[in-house]
């Protein structure tokens, strides 16, 4: 075997459980399982898109892992750092290299900030420029993200929800970073701009060689810009690796049902169609069914999954599935 | 079968709003036959669903119907007054509306509410409604409807309200139902569950379909037809094939190509985009609206306004497109 590069971004076993209170008095205690239990890794340069229904806990996966929210257990390193065991103020310099682009660029901007303290704020909160010379990085970044400079002196109302997203991608770029988790940052827009994002966000991975992990229930999108994909279901994931052969051969029967389920751009394929259609809702995270959590939906369950939880292992080198039946 | 059911010409809407009058609508003429299925696509904003809104005179206050006519069995739905038009309102036309969470009445029974168009309609006794709300339940494919009718809204997901909200749609057997992006707020494996049950249950009951949507894949398995919107006008309609194949209107083509799935085959880097957004709807519409994001566009077009025109007779439906400009010569010629 050949020698793999170190990982940029590696996550052992993160678990992340909310607790909540429900009845109408919150007299009743109760966890939600938002994360259970899950592994990946990222190499450097590399787009990994992670998919699924909502509900499944991906977003949860990357806040856990920038440690916006603390994980129950598991780690999560950066390099060669443990972010899990970091103080909030020793974990600050580590901000700078990752950051995140949220789903709503609507509600992410501070309404009464002008574009240009928004982008600055980051830069001169870590000390990157004075507040002589953070202007002249504000219009590169603004022209980075395909915006004039004149935004500068403008407030976020001013723009349509796709330029908002543009300067939600300035704003995350502002302190040089490497590694960046894209919350579902297309899902708000409309179709004919949802692809001048894409390819904006890819122009500057290539720019900057930045790395990715890229968040979204989209499927077709998450084909086009990762190059790894990980599908997770109910907290856990399913099937995770490289983007062909996930699209191309799907190995679980969750991995195959959501794919079916993506209506093809074709009428002539689509009217013809035979899909394998899921029985049923997505389960609540709070009593998530026992043994494999896809099972009450799965068409190929048997008695076993309804009792073990399938363990999580490597089927070929880089394709990891988690099915009794694989 | 083969008859006009519903017959819409020259339809505007406008929006008082503090920065002036909103264009919304601009002069939009469709047609949908009995047992067909219509899809409307279009980006947010477009008016997909002020035109639908319009028909049904569900319009907030600050909207007015400018003018336009709209026939539905012989009838304009936008000359009835109160009386009439709430006879129509899910008696005739059936409707679904995107969002599930909030489109039910959070203190009333799912039961009351499926079967509560029956009493008003049908003037049927509190029990026969509860009856053939059951049933209607059952047609939607809710299990254990005897129980779950005297459910609340909060105690079904999602996709059920989804389901609840079909079945009430359902209740008179009405000849039109219009679905205002009945999936978008879905997940996707529910998305499918929802778009097969409609295809069965049209293909059981022909009843006509008003499918708006955003999502021009979701609409190649389930329309006849698809009408693509832009910025208050119709600038495209054809067969649903002729729409994917043959696309004729720069906009129809800039949205298909934009698509990564359209493209995931060829394995592209960059997808095609449309650069710039949609027009502000707050100055009245002179030219083609899109004539700033085109790149076919000729002097001609940011001085007139192109009519919806057909450029190919077709069997059943025309394809028509509202542009000065044939892409396929331009093409050819660039």
């Amino acid at each position: 075997m050949t020698m793999k590069p170190k990982p940029l971004i590696r996550v052992t076993n993160l678990v992340k459980y909310f607790p909540v209170r429900l009845g109408a008095y919150g007299e009743k205690k109760a966890t939600v399982h938002a994360v259970d239990n899950i592994s990946f890794e990222i190499q450097a340069g590399e787009t990994m898109g992670l998919v699924g229904e909502s509900g499944c806990g991906k977003s949860t996966a990357g806040f856990s892992l920038l440690q916006l929210h603390r994980p129950s257990s598991g780690k999560c390193y950066y390099r060669d750092v443990d972010l899990t065991s970091l103080s909030q103020n020793q974990l600050r310099p580590y901000r700078q290299k990752i950051q995140i682009i949220f789903q709503d660029p609507y509600s992410t901007l501070n309404p009464r900030m002008t574009i240009g303290a928004a982008i600055s704020e980051p830069i001169l909160a870590h000390r990157l420029a004075d507040r002589k010379t953070v202007m002249s990085r504000v219009i590169t970044l603004l022209n980075d993200v395909g915006l004039s400079e004149k935004a500068v002196n403008r407030y976020p109302h001013e723009f349509s929800g796709g330029q908002r997203q543009r300067i939600c991608i300035a704003r995350a770029l502002a302190c040089d970073p490497e590694f960046i988790v894209c919350d579902e940052p297309i899902s708000a827009l409309d179709v004919s701009i949802q692809a001048q994002i894409i390819n904006l966000l890819q122009d500057l991975q290539e720019k900057y060689n930045l790395t990715y992990l890229f968040i979204a229930h989209d499927l077709s999108v998450v084909r086009h810009i990762s190059n790894r994909v990980g599908v997770m279901y109910l907290g856990r994931m399913a099937e995770m690796g490289e983007k062909e052969m996930i699209f191309a051969e799907p190995k679980h029967p969750y991995t195959q049902a959501l794919l079916s389920a993506v209506p093809v751009p074709n009428p002539h394929i689509e009217k013809n169609r035979q899909r394998q259609v899921l029985s049923g809702d997505v389960p609540s995270a709070i009593e998530p069914p026992s043994g494999c959590h896809f099972h009450p939906r799965c068409p190929v369950a048997f008695d076993d999954c309804k009792i073990v939880a399938p363990a999580w292992r490597r089927i070929e080198d880089g394709r990891w599935v988690a099915c009794h039946k694989v | 079968m083969n008859g006009v059911l519903l017959e819409v010409k020259d339809l505007k809407t406008r929006f008082r709003s503090r920065g002036g009058l909103v264009y919304a609508v601009n002069g939009v003429s469709f047609h949908v036959k009995r047992g067909e299925t219509l899809g409307v696509v279009g980006e947010s904003g477009c008016g997909k669903s002020v035109t639908m809104l319009s028909l049904l005179r569900l319009l907030p206050p600050a909207a007015r119907v400018e003018s336009g006519s709209a026939l539905f069995e012989g009838q304009d739905l936008l000359k009835m007054n109160y009386r009439q038009i709430q006879k129509v309102r899910g008696g005739k036309i059936g409707l679904i509306f995107q969002d599930p969470m909030t489109s039910f009445n959070p203190v009333l029974t799912i039961g009351d509410q499926v079967g509560e168009a029956l009493i008003y309609h049908r003037h049927a006794s509190k029990e026969v409604a509860l009856k053939r709300a059951i049933e209607l339940l059952q047609l939607v494919g809710i299990p254990d409807p005897e129980q779950r009718i005297k459910d609340f809204p909060h105690q079904f997901s999602g996709g059920m309200r989804q389901r609840a909200m079909i079945a009430m749609a359902l209740a008179c057997e009405p000849d039109l139902i219009i679905a205002d992006e009945p999936t978008t707020a879905l997940d996707v494996t529910i998305q499918a569950q929802i778009v097969e049950l409609v295809k069965g249950l049209r293909d059981r009951l022909g009843v006509a379909i008003i499918w708006i949507t955003h999502d021009l894949s979701l609409v190649a398995g389930l329309a006849d037809r698809i009408m693509v919107m832009y910025a208050g006008m119709i600038v495209e309609e054809a067969k649903t094939e002729e729409i994917f194949d043959d696309p004729r209107h720069p906009y129809t083509l800039g949205l298909l190509s934009a698509l990564p799935a359209f493209q995931a085959e060829k394995k592209v880097r960059r997808l095609a985009s449309i650069p710039g957004s949609p027009p502000d709807l707050r100055a009245q519409p002179i030219s083609c609206p899109f004539y700033l994001r085109c790149s076919y566009s000729i002097d001609r077009c940011c001085l007139e306004m192109p009519a919806l025109q057909t450029v190919r007779n077709g069997k059943e439906n025309d394809h028509r497109i509202a542009c000065f400009v044939n892409i396929h010569e331009r093409s050819t010629v660039a």
